[in-house]
């Protein structure tokens, strides 16, 4: 864990995104009046039970009733309400799917959507409560923007960000801890990649968690004479076209990370981008089109193959491929 | 229930009733495609929110004052599109663009399009959630704004329309009236035979609702059970209508021949002639 301390040249620093997401939102719920906050059940777990304390008469629990709970929301964003939306990624994206196509999507209501427990970073609950779709059932619909922040500090900037912008959004946190990554200087923008350092010989393009174990990876292949650019990538959709581009172009070999199914999701959608415009070699770090497990959630980082030095490994395999 | 309607009124609901049906015989015939049963059945409930129960503006569609009507049977667009043209939301003739490419009147309905569409409908099951959040902000935002919502009978056997009842009564959403559309029958065939979704007062009442069972042809009927409902505080309410799918005309009713295949040249001229002469 030392060596993300000094890529990043700081204190490392754990915080939770759902808290920030919470307190945020809490904060937001002074300023707004629209706000309103709905939650099916897991508000002690998603965080919203801060806003709930603070704005009791504008939260409401939907109970264990997800489906009805989009299909509030959209009513109450057809009638001028800002509601934010909270249960876990898997009961959020898949249970509602339907609901958010047909009642959100579709008429473009202003509904935010904030799944947590995104991933596998779930841990011990298993399978069933982890989520490794969500990000592929989302992109596929039309007026849907996605965001899976990188860290705590750009969880509180997408979280004021979006409630500026009308239509719909699904907001994808975890119930892991994230590193802290950027200062609280970082500018948010809907739709834009970050570059978190420059490389010239394999560009990784990572979302959420991914971000550090990227620079992390990027950090011990540069002491094998491997340069790494690193890109940190917090919208899926719209995805950040012109930055993969310029990342393929000037490294002509590109590593998506994502905690997602290595099918529909961040690696996909860069590969869409590039086989259209700008084939170059490209390999995918992902969950490989299974089910996850129980366990903790560092342990389930490697048993995944998501950690570090399985990146590391991919980067060596993609350099090995470059120079043929 | 004492004071007495009009009946002058009801006569000119009725015969407003009367030119819709042949507006929406007259629109799937000639889309080649739409849903006559379910739009008929409906006819007299649609006619009387619109035409004289629902406080609103068809010249200014987005008033904040308005009440609100939700279709959550979106296959009854044809019925929809024909009352809010008849009201003077957008030109009448373009009905007959029905289902048609770059029409704004898909064969189910889009928000907003045409103006006077509250919200999308089509994927059944959904349109009582939609419309208790849309009643929930006004009661938020202390709007006297009541919200109409039109449900099929097969529709009930969704299971989101219960999650959605459970939490109406529950947030206590009495601005909120849902009408079941009972006309017996689903695509499949009856209601009772596909799915039976019987007994449906009960399980209303069993949810903490107020119900009314009526006989959704009858204006009298549909007005005072819709002013009733207006009066009681606390709890919704549904109103049972029991309906004839395809009423109107003989060759329609209670035929499920015509619940999503429009009529032939000779069953439309015979059901539009039967119309004229129903005086």
């Amino acid at each position: 864990m030392n060596e993300l301390s000094e890529v990043l040249g700081k204190p490392l620093k754990y915080v939770g995104l759902r808290e920030v997401y919470g307190e945020v939102l809490t904060r937001l719920g002074e300023k707004y009046e629209n706000i309103v906050v709905l939650d099916a059940d897991l508000s002690s777990s998603t965080k919203t039970s801060i806003f709930a304390k603070k704005f009791p008469e504008r939260f409401f629990n939907m109970g264990i009733a997800e489906q009805n709970m989009m299909g509030f929301a959209a009513g109450l964003a057809a009638a001028g309400k800002i509601p934010f939306v909270s249960t876990f990624a898997i009961f959020a994206s898949g249970r509602a799917w339907e609901q958010i196509r047909q009642s959100i999507a579709y008429p473009s209501l202003n509904v935010k959507i904030v799944a947590t427990h995104g991933g596998i970073t779930v841990g011990e609950d298993g399978a069933s409560h982890q989520c490794t779709e969500d990000l592929a059932l989302m992109r596929v619909l039309p007026n849907m923007t996605i965001i899976v922040p990188t860290d705590a500090v750009e969880t509180e900037k997408v979280i004021e960000t979006i409630v500026e912008v009308k239509g719909p959004f699904y907001v994808r946190i975890s119930r892991a801890k994230f590193p802290v990554i950027f200062d609280n200087d970082h500018r948010f923008q809907i739709g834009k990649g970050y570059i978190l350092r420059e490389g010239k010989d394999i560009g990784i393009i990572a979302t959420g968690l991914m971000v550090s174990h990227a620079l992390k990876a990027a950090f011990m292949a540069e002491k094998e004479g491997i340069s790494v650019m690193v890109v940190s990538m917090p919208t899926i959709k719209p995805i950040d076209h012109g930055l993969v581009l310029e990342v393929a172009r000037r490294t002509r070999a590109i590593l998506t990370a994502e905690e997602h199914s290595v099918i529909g999701g961040l690696g996909s959608a860069v590969a869409e981008a590039l086989c259209e415009d700008e084939p170059v070699i490209m390999k995918k770090i992902g969950i490989k089109d299974r089910f996850g497990t129980s366990g903790k959630w560092d342990e389930l980082i490697e048993f995944f193959e998501l950690s570090p030095s399985k990146i590391l490994e991919a980067l060596r395999e993609l350099y090995v491929r470059k120079l043929r | 229930m004492n004071n007495p309607i009009d009946e002058e009124k009801i006569n000119r609901l009725r015969q407003i009733a009367k030119e819709i049906r042949k507006d929406v015989i007259t629109m799937i015939y000639r889309a080649g495609s739409g849903h006559v049963g379910g739009s008929l059945s409906a006819v007299e409930i649609l006619t009387t929110l619109y035409f004289h129960k629902m406080v609103h503006d068809p010249s200014n569609p987005n008033w904040s004052e308005r009440d609100k009507f939700v279709l959550s049977k979106g296959h009854a667009a044809p019925l929809l599109y024909a009352v809010l043209a008849r009201c003077g939301y957008f030109p009448k003739d373009e009905i007959f663009t029905l289902r048609m490419l770059n029409s704004r009147l898909q064969g189910h309905p889009s928000m907003g399009s045409p103006p006077g569409v509250e919200v999308p409908a089509g994927s059944l099951g959904q349109g009582l959630s939609i419309a208790a959040g849309i009643a929930l902000a006004a009661k938020l935002d202390r709007m006297r704004t009541r919200v109409y919502v039109l449900l099929g009978d097969g529709e009930m056997q969704e299971g989101q329309v219960w999650e959605a009842a459970n939490a109406i009564a529950h947030y206590r959403i009495d601005n909120l009236c849902a009408v079941v559309d009972k006309n017996m029958y689903q695509l499949d065939g009856r209601v009772e035979e596909v799915m039976n979704i019987d007994p449906l007062e009960e399980k209303f009442r069993s949810f903490r609702w107020n119900v009314f069972t009526i006989d959704g042809h009858n204006f009298k009927e549909i007005i005072h059970s819709l002013d009733e409902a207006e009066r009681i505080q606390g709890t919704p309410t549904a109103i049972i209508a029991n309906t004839i799918k395809g009423k109107g005309a003989k060759i329609f009713e209670n035929n499920n021949r015509f619940h999503g295949t429009a009529p032939t040249e000779e069953e439309y001229l015979q059901a539009m002639r039967e119309l004229e002469e129903d005086q």
